[in-house]
């Protein structure tokens, strides 16, 4: 009996996505919901544990931001803006912070098996994705319990988190393919990120700091969707993306950037891939 | 035509599954490593120098579907980076590689565990990066556990396990997969007795069922005993490809037949004893060149120079070749071969030498040659010190029993054998 013929195919070394989508896609589940499960079932409290941060940042903020600044009056619902926003924002925070170093984390895999090298990074943002989720049941809930909704326009939420999500992915490719090349990376990032907290509507809504700074501010890619969001989830009279940013020609420049950055992150991690395992 | 394991297609037959043409790698060492932004900011314009290692250099091989390939050679020949290319972790500079079916790498004793994750979590994981699905990655758990004699202990998390029960796990993993390619490194090294045994064993069962394997080793036993061809790279080249007793015994040249290195100290340094003071000793091959090692069955050239301390009369050198554990194997001893009309003596600071060709029937390891002067056999005096001269390694493939070889014209034939009865028998 002889054994079926065997094809020769092409050894092409390591790359981001090699061996097939269907193989990408098995390991990219099987290490986030390892990952999630590990955090929610690891410990008694572990789903309590992955709110409290969300949540004592938005008790101190809430603090701070309501006696010292008076924001609780200017704003409409503020404390349920700043929840849901600290939650949204948490995401972007988690998935780059953990995905910079998440390929020299996982030193051991990438230096000995065949692994396409943006499942890592990747994994990162899908466990931070499970994350939000679970977070957003409790902003949910409080929500409802402040009497705030529920609207339509609630349903148009997972189609503002998907764009949002792809930037997210984008930069957490951007992120861990630069440190495999420079490692200070990592703490540079820290600092942006702190800036990009600020920068971002995140503690305040964009038209209360003054019309130039508005301007500017509605510049970052990332606000767009932090003004949207108000908007269908908190307070269906808040502005528009575009009337923040001052008129609809204003959203071609943050547009570009995200445009800019996915294009940017596929190229650099696709460019730095096969080389990883060297780097580390 | 019908193949059936009692008649196996003929070696060369058999259809490619690896084939490895031109392949060259190599690293760039930075001489100033710039691996900050910050060093990258503050010297904008220092150019990088980088010192190209060049680890392969036009490496080419074919393996045939169930074959069991060798790849030996020293540290830094570029072994387990050809392996590491071959695996697509490292991708090369030039050439091509293509193979046939699905492989399972084992490298540096692993295969890419993560430590905060349990072994179940990981053999599903690692399951599915060797292309299996989720589910019959999960079906292959139990097996694997079972076969690392780990089931007990598959919900504690990596970082909690020994050594030996990692490269264990790693290694059912790798088995379990019954990948039709393994490439394997060193893993026979590692671990103990019982373990090496079920490796091999692993080995000989995969063999029978026609799975090819890549393996790099320096352990030429073990390419002896597993390998149908084995290859010796040197310096990122292929120097041989071959059997597995001639790449073996090539690969004990390229480590043990490199000239003495001159830089390396003097081995006899401040050897003395009352009578003489050794001013140098050494081996060399037939060309004159000092060497460090001799190959089994080839002569030991040897040549110690000596400087008379006080008045030699009728001095007598005694030679000793005493092997690791200390006990002499062979010795002779010389008295001046004197001219017409010469003393036999040797006045203070007088030089002599003593050399010559030794025929060599040690079996490989490694030896020292001891000296023995004594100052004058008319008066009885014996040497009053040993000379340690020198010390060199015999390699070769040819173990055999015992602390020499030799010569036997010995043959075993049947005697009175009833050929009658013994067809019958059969």
């Amino acid at each position: 009996m002889s054994a079926p013929e065997l094809e020769l195919r092409d050894v092409r070394g390591p790359s981001a996505l090699g061996g097939g989508w269907r193989r990408s896609w098995d390991l990219l589940f099987l290490i986030a919901v390892n990952d999630f499960k590990r955090s929610y079932l690891g410990t008694a409290l572990g789903y309590v544990w992955s709110l409290a941060r969300p949540l004592l940042l938005f008790a101190v903020l809430l603090v701070v931001f309501t006696e010292a600044f008076n924001l609780g009056e200017r704003v409409q619902s503020y404390p349920v803006l700043l929840l849901f926003n600290i939650v949204l924002f948490g995401f972007f925070q988690e998935s780059t912070s953990a995905a910079v170093g998440s390929i020299l984390g996982q030193e051991s895999v990438v230096r000995k098996t065949q692994f396409p090298r943006a499942v890592i990074p990747l994994a990162v943002v899908l466990t931070a994705l499970f994350n939000l989720g679970a977070n957003l049941v409790v902003v949910v809930v409080f929500l409802l319990v402040s009497g705030v909704g529920p609207f339509a326009t609630w349903l148009l939420f997972p189609l503002l988190l998907v764009p949002y999500a792809v930037l997210t992915i984008a930069v957490s490719l951007i992120l861990p393919a630069l440190n495999s090349r420079y490692r200070d990376t990592g703490i540079l990032w820290t600092v942006a990120a702190t800036a990009l907290f600020y920068a971002t509507p995140v503690l305040y809504p964009l038209e209360i700091v003054s019309e130039k700074l508005q301007h500017i501010l509605a510049l970052n890619p990332l606000a767009p969707f932090f003004v949207l969001a108000r908007k269908w989830v908190i307070d269906p009279s808040a502005p528009t993306p575009a009337e923040a940013a001052g008129g609809a020609v204003w959203l071609l420049i943050p547009a570009g950037l995200f445009v800019l950055t996915c294009v940017f992150g596929v190229w650099v991690f696709n460019r730095e891939a096969p080389r990883m395992a060297e780097e580390l | 035509m019908i193949f059936t394991s009692a008649m196996p297609v003929a070696a060369h037959e058999r259809p490619v599954v690896i084939e490895v043409r031109d392949v060259a790698k190599t690293f760039r060492v930075p001489e100033h490593r710039v691996d900050s932004l910050k060093e990258r900011a503050v010297h904008p314009f220092r150019r990088t120098t980088f010192r190209e290692q060049h680890v392969l250099q036009g490496v080419s091989f074919d393996v045939r579907r169930g074959e069991f390939f060798g790849i030996v050679g020293r540290n830094g020949s570029g072994k387990s980076t050809l392996l590491k290319i071959m695996a697509s972790i490292y991708r090369a500079d030039r050439g091509r590689i293509r193979m046939a079916g699905r492989l399972a790498p084992f490298i540096e004793l692993g295969v890419g565990f993560n430590m905060e994750m349990t072994s179940r979590e990981n053999v599903v994981l690692n399951g599915v990066m060797m292309g299996l699905g989720r589910r019959e990655a999960q079906r292959r758990l139990d097996a694997v556990l079972d076969f690392a004699e780990l089931a007990e202990f598959s919900d504690l998390k990596l970082k909690n396990y020994s050594s030996g029960m990692l490269v264990r796990l790693a290694f059912a993993v790798m088995v379990e997969a019954d990948a039709d390619i393994m490439l394997v490194d060193e893993v026979l090294a590692v671990g103990d007795a019982s373990f090496a045994q079920k490796c091999l064993d692993v080995f000989h069962e995969k063999r029978r069922a026609g799975r090819t394997l890549v393996l790099v080793t320096h352990d030429m036993a073990s390419v002896e005993e597993l390998c149908d061809r084995a290859m010796l790279i040197h310096d990122g080249e292929v120097l041989h490809c071959g059997a597995p007793a001639d790449t073996a015994l090539r690969y004990f040249r390229v480590n043990f037949d490199a000239p003495a290195d001159p830089a390396a100290p003097d081995p006899t340094g401040g050897v003395m004893d009352v009578n003489v003071d050794v001013v140098d000793a050494w081996l060399e091959d037939a060309q004159g060149e000092r060497v460090r090692n001799v190959e089994q069955q080839t002569p030991i050239r040897l040549q110690i120079a000596l400087r008379a301390r006080r008045d030699l009369d009728a001095p007598v050198i005694g030679i000793h070749v005493v092997d690791a554990l200390g006990s002499t194997v062979f010795g002779f001893n010389r008295r001046l071969t004197l001219g017409p009309g010469e003393e036999d003596r040797v006045p203070e600071g007088g030089r002599f030498r003593v050399g010559g060709t030794i025929e060599n029937p040690l079996v490989p390891g490694r030896y020292f040659v001891h000296c023995y002067v004594a100052r004058s056999r008319q008066q009885g005096d014996y040497a009053l010190q040993r000379l340690r001269l020198l010390d060199f390694v015999v390699f070769g493939i040819d173990k055999g029993p015992g602390a020499i070889t030799v010569d036997a014209d010995v043959q075993a034939v049947l005697e009175s054998g009833d050929p009658v009865r013994h067809r019958e028998a059969s």
